[in-house]
């Protein structure tokens, strides 16, 4: 009870939120947490629920951007179909990972997809016929104001959220979990492993390259070194989904708000209060961050918040 | 009439023959025990039934078709569940959400998949267990839902790997009654097990073996008789009494 009006509380505020702060700086960074909120939680239902840890998912978010850029620049559609079919663009693109990698195992998903990414980068880079190379793709933006962009971010990190929310609750939900816990054991209680790693990777993929291609019509530029990215993107999609709590569904919302308040501090070192400097520091910062969540907080902010209750509110609450 | 027939059975790991042309079978309704010492080829005969590793030569043949080298969800599908001997829980899931996991086996509907989860811990013992991490068991909770999962995935054959090991008397009691439970209720039952007490009681035939190749084959009178395999492995248990 008490949970279902936090959430009907925090939905009402997210639904007036840009009617009461007009500001387009807080509104952007609001826009940009939303769409990690999407691409966290999709990380999340792969690497946190599934167990197969992706260093590589600025790949699906770059296909998705791509596709949205290439359909007005060389099909001239409007980037908003691109919407739609950047993510099943993003998704083929997981079939073929998938069915490479997931037969072995270990660790090899997780340098396939670290490769994977890199190779993407240097493809958007090289092909010059089709994307333009590092000049990157411009459209012109859909809407002037942010508030229609405010609201389909929303909708979307809405959707994602629900829809990973009742995955879990589902047969496929309990096979990726027994995937993550034991494979062997897995596969001889009839469970296909390879195939719900390949359902959970597709879902994953598909989100992603959603959300790649919404920063494509919102930002109405893309370049390979951008969309690409192994840190701003791929790295970024990991810390969302520890700091805020791997294996939970609200952890990577709580994350994407706090690693995007984060990079921000930074890079507007310290909203200009801080010497210029400080915005180099945030490599460090982020690394020095995921030392102390892995040490302090294992289960991130989410999975953890009865400690840090206990520890920084000093609320009693009932023993662990 | 055979439920499973394992013919010829040769599993080698690099140099190492670790079963070597073994043949048996399991008819349908009965406890089959497979005995011998440590190291001699059980648990490999086990995964090379389900094909956990393949098959170096010979053939398995359950209900009249050979299952060689068909997938191990496959097979647990077609009806052949086991439990590991060294325990695999899944961890940081429920007893239920284990036991639920198995059920969707054959049930598709999230409800009824916890329905029959929940029949079968009752069934088991462990219903007082169900909202408790599988990591926090004990180690006979953790065997018996070893069994409660190989049974949600409803297996006409049940491959049991030492269940009773490491379980106290008064434990072992209630796994052989749990045992003969799950016999009576129609299942067939291939059983591995070094503690004599249980394989003894139980078995309706016992297959013996020893370096990885068959010593005896009997009801248990015949094979505890057997002088090789009271040279192979009962004299050695005995040996200690
Ligand atoms: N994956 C493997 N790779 C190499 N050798 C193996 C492997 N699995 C088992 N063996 C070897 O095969 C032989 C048979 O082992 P197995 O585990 O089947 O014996 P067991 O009869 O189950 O013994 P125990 O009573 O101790 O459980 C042993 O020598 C073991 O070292
Ligand atoms: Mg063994």
């Amino acid at each position: 009870m008490g949970k279902n009006l936090a959430y009907i509380i925090l939905g009402v505020i997210a639904v007036v939120f840009p009617l009461v702060v007009t500001s387009d700086y807080y509104l952007h960074l609001v826009i940009i947490a939303l769409m990690w909120v999407i691409i966290g939680s999709a990380w999340n239902l792969l690497a946190g629920y599934t167990g197969q840890v992706s260093f590589g998912h600025a790949m699906f978010f770059g296909i998705g951007a791509y596709t949205a850029g290439i359909f007005v620049t060389k099909l001239e559609i409007s980037a908003w179909w691109g919407m739609a079919f950047g993510g099943v663009v993003a998704m083929l693109i997981g079939l073929f990972v998938g069915w490479v990698c997931f037969r072995l195992r270990g660790p090899y998903f997780a340098l396939a997809t670290l490769a994977g990414g890199e190779i993407f980068r240097l493809i958007a880079t090289n092909w010059e016929e089709l994307t333009d190379g590092m000049v990157g793709i411009l459209i012109i933006q859909t809407f002037t104001s942010k508030l229609p962009y405010y609201y389909i971010a929303l909708a979307l990190a809405f959707l994602s959220i629900y829809v990973i929310h009742l995955v879990m609750k589902s047969k496929w939900g309990y096979y990726f979990v027994s995937i993550r816990e034991d494979q062997d054991a897995a596969e001889s209680l009839g469970i296909n492993t390879t195939l719900y790693k390949n359902i959970s990777l597709l879902i994953s993929s598909f989100f992603t390259g959603m959300a790649g291609a919404f920063y494509m019509n919102y930002m109405a530029f893309i370049d390979p070194h951008v969309v690409f990215s192994l840190h701003y993107i791929s790295i970024m999609a990991i810390l969302v989904g520890i700091v805020g709590g791997v294996a939970t569904i609200m952890g990577p919302a709580v994350g994407a708000f706090i690693m995007v308040g984060l990079q921000e501090t930074f890079r507007s070192a310290f909203f200009g209060l801080a010497p210029a400097w400080t915005s180099e520091a945030h490599a460090l910062v982020f690394g020095l961050l995921v030392i102390f969540v892995i040490l302090f907080l294992p289960n991130g902010v989410v999975g953890d918040w009865q400690k840090i209750r206990r520890n920084v509110f000093r609320i009693g609450t009932s023993s662990s | 009439m055979a439920l499973l027939e394992v013919k010829n059975l040769t599993k080698v790991f690099g140099g190492l023959r670790a079963v070597s042309d073994v043949t048996f079978h399991v008819n349908q309704g009965e406890i089959m025990g497979l005995i011998g010492p440590n190291g001699s080829g059980k648990t490999t005969i086990f995964n090379c039934i389900n094909n956990y590793y393949p098959i170096t030569s010979g053939d398995v043949i359950f209900k009249g078709n050979s299952i060689k080298g068909m997938k191990t969800h496959t097979i647990c599908h077609l009806g052949i569940g086991r439990t590991f001997q060294v325990v695999k829980p899944l961890s940081r899931m429920t007893v239920l959400d284990n036991v639920t996991a198995s059920a969707f086996c054959r049930i598709n509907i999230i409800r009824d998949a916890r329905e029959e989860a929940l029949g079968i811990l009752e069934f088991c013992g462990l219903i007082d267990q169900k909202d408790k991490l599988a990591k926090s068991l004990p180690i006979g909770g953790r065997k018996r839902l070893e069994i409660a999962r190989a049974l949600a995935t409803k297996p006409e054959l049940l491959l049991l790997d030492e269940t009773a090991a490491g379980l106290n008397p008064s434990e072992l009691d209630e796994a052989i009654e749990l045992i003969k439970k799950i016999r009576d209720g129609g299942i067939t039952v291939l059983i591995v097990e070094h503690i004599m007490k249980v394989i003894m009681t139980i078995s309706d035939r016992i297959h013996a073996i020893n370096f990885g190749q068959t010593i005896a084959e009997g009801t248990p009178e015949e094979v505890a008789n057997n002088p090789a395999v009271i040279e192979a492995y009962l004299g050695e248990a005995y040996a200690q009494c």
